[in-house]
């Protein structure tokens, strides 16, 4: 039986060294702390330079998006989704898409899967190349590999935005299809973006990858065994770095992934540093994938032509839809009643529930180690919060 | 995976338990098996471990509110009036306590399937409203279970820390339920009037002030 960490209340606790219980220190990190990705707060016990109990705290980013979401109709909540997981909205708007879809039973047009893939594939290349330079950027490693990482990803949102016409909030999924087909000329851009992507990945394993600094922090540290990530319900890179071998493009066949080749990296010690390879090595399929999807996209129809825009209520009943988002399995829970907005709408947000081993990999090691763990789970407070 | 295997099975292995099977007219097909809460703990042990079934990932974990609904009927009644019986009809309103719901995905690392849905409900809203924690067998229920507390008012029997996740402490009411009303917010209305000048004063007695109307009265 698997339980939490340690105990609630701090008499309870049992210090590590012989120091007597009066000589823990008790801070807290956050919320404004430069380390948090936002507002997020750790109230760190400590004894000495060690971690005796953490706790998390949650909520200051909290506006109950699935209360407002039941008072919106289907599609006005489309845009809302950009705002949770504020770095990769194309992933958002199209695990909710695709719920929606499975609730109505809407058909996607071919094109507009491949439009998916593409949109999709190239949310991940940015989401990880820039957490790996947030992680960087946490360890100290001031600038350098950061900057590398916006500079790839400027690309890319170049391409969202005359695309989309935002670079973040791109709003970009329809239920049966996508809202824009391709401007003149996305294509051959898009494609030399993704053709110099690997030099910017050489680039960065070179400078990163035997790093003698980077392996002290990073190796052993925040070990995550596999039958813990599996009972926590860690999904997605953080999961696959425990040796966790599931991927939902691979298990779900959702859309059209199974049309196309490319591995699953593993993990096999769970720690910060695989972590951090995972997404590495991760980039390097997305950029296979995008190329294979970019080559064999076929003309179209971007959206199910039966699809109504206007008077949109679906069927009384409920469905469950979920994808491989760039943090792990980014689900929506809906509940129609047949009327025009839903009746329960649930966002299964991956950074929250990776969250849920946060104690588990700080207790027993240093503070500066928890800046590194909370780093390679990759949260993102709009979706944690929600 | 067919369910009704699934419900025999877990009716051979856990003794006594109660389950149903609930449509999902939805083109989804995701239909879901609820199961009863004494029993929940057993259920759910068995769908983790039992070699054919090995659900591991339980993935989501959300509440759903259902109040209770009002049913109008008219009762047929011989009453007394001015010393005279007659036969007269009544109208007489009933509420269903209404039920909080929890709902459950269940996916299975190991033989990758899934999701298996599972429901539970409490027995009403107000006073009834303990489920069993599932924490002990999935840790990812932890956070979730947490949420639901918060939001709906769900209470989980057996959850190591059962605290608020999202809201704060001392805040009070469960906001996802359906007849949730906001707090009134006066700094954020600075001219009240009409329904909201009202239950401005009604506030505002209770401190011992009045609030005067800033509208077209003046």
């Amino acid at each position: 039986m698997i339980t939490a960490a340690s105990p609630t209340d701090p008499s309870e606790l049992e210090p590590l060294s012989e120091t007597s219980k009066e000589q823990l220190l008790e801070i807290a990190m956050g919320p404004q702390h430069p380390s948090t990705h936002g507002v997020f707060r750790m109230n760190v016990v400590l004894d000495g330079e060690h971690v005796v109990r953490l706790k998390p705290v949650f909520g200051y980013l909290h506006r109950n998006h699935e209360k407002i979401a039941e008072s919106e109709t289907y599609l006005g909540s489309m845009p809302y989704t950009d705002r949770l997981d504020y770095i990769c909205s194309i992933t958002n708007n199209w695990a909710y898409a695709l719920a929606v879809e499975k609730l109505a039973g809407i058909e996607v047009p071919e094109r507009a899967e491949y439009l998916r893939v593409i949109t999709g594939e190239l949310t991940r290349l940015q989401n990880h190349a820039c957490l790996i330079g947030f992680l960087m950027q946490d360890m100290g490693s001031s600038g350098t590999p950061l900057m590398y990482a916006f500079r790839e990803r400027e690309k890319i949102l170049d391409l969202f935005e005359s695309l989309t016409g935002a670079r973040m909030m791109c709003n970009y999924m329809r239920f049966g299809g996508c809202r824009a087909d391709l401007p003149s000329g996305w294509l051959d851009q898009a494609k030399s973006v993704v053709a110099g992507f690997p030099r910017f990945l050489d680039e960065y394993e070179q400078l990163l990858v035997s790093n003698e600094i980077l392996m002290d922090r990073t190796q052993q540290v925040g070990v995550l065994s596999r039958e813990l990530a599996i009972s926590a319900g860690i999904s997605g890179p953080m999961a696959r770095a425990s040796g966790v071998d599931y991927d939902i493009r691979k298990v779900d066949h959702y859309s059209i992934y199974d049309r196309f080749a490319f591995r699953v990296p593993l993990g096999s010690h769970g720690d910060v540093y695989d972590r951090f390879m995972v997404r590495l090595l991760e980039m390097r399929e997305s950029v296979g994938i995008l190329e294979q999807a970019m080559r064999d996209i076929p003309a179209g129809p971007i959206v199910d032509p039966k699809m109504k825009v206007r008077g949109f209520r679906p069927k009384p009943g409920e469905a469950y839809g979920r994808i491989e988002s760039p943090k792990g399995e980014l689900g929506f829970y809906l509940i129609s009643d047949g009327s025009p907005n839903p009746y329960r709408y649930r966002v299964r947000p991956p950074s929250l529930i990776n969250l849920t081993v946060l104690e588990d990999l700080c207790v027993g090691r240093n503070v500066a180690d928890v800046v590194a763990i909370l780093g390679s789970i990759d949260i993102v407070l709009g979706e944690v919060d929600r | 995976m067919n369910l009704e295997a699934i419900k025999s099975e877990l009716e051979a292995a856990v003794p006594g338990c109660r389950l149903e099977l609930v449509a999902n007219p939805s083109p989804s097909g995701q239909h879901s098996l609820r199961i009863d809460a004494a029993h929940a703990v057993a259920l759910a042990l068995y769908l983790r471990d039992a070699p054919g079934l090995r659900f591991d990932f339980c993935s989501n974990i959300t509440g759903i509110d259902w109040p209770g609904k009002q049913t109008t009927e008219k009762v047929k009644l011989r009453k007394l009036i001015d010393g005279i019986e007659q036969d007269i009809e009544e109208l007489r309103t009933t509420t269903s306590p209404g039920s909080l719901e929890v709902v459950y995905h269940l996916y299975s690392v190991k033989k990758k399937h899934g999701p298996l849905v599972l429901r539970s409900s409490t027995q009403d809203r107000d006073a009834n409203v303990h489920l069993p924690s599932l924490t002990p067998v999935w840790r990812s229920a932890e956070l979730q279970e947490r949420e639901i507390f918060d939001l709906f008012g769900v209470v989980f029997d057996g959850h190591p820390d059962l605290r608020r996740l999202l809201l704060w402490d001392e805040f009070q009411d469960h906001p996802m339920r359906r007849d949730y009303v906001e707090p009134d917010d006066f700094e954020y209305e600075p001219t009240a009037h009409d329904e909201v000048l009202r239950r401005a004063n009604q506030h505002l007695s209770e401190a011992g002030g009045k609030l005067q109307s800033q509208g077209g009265g003046r």
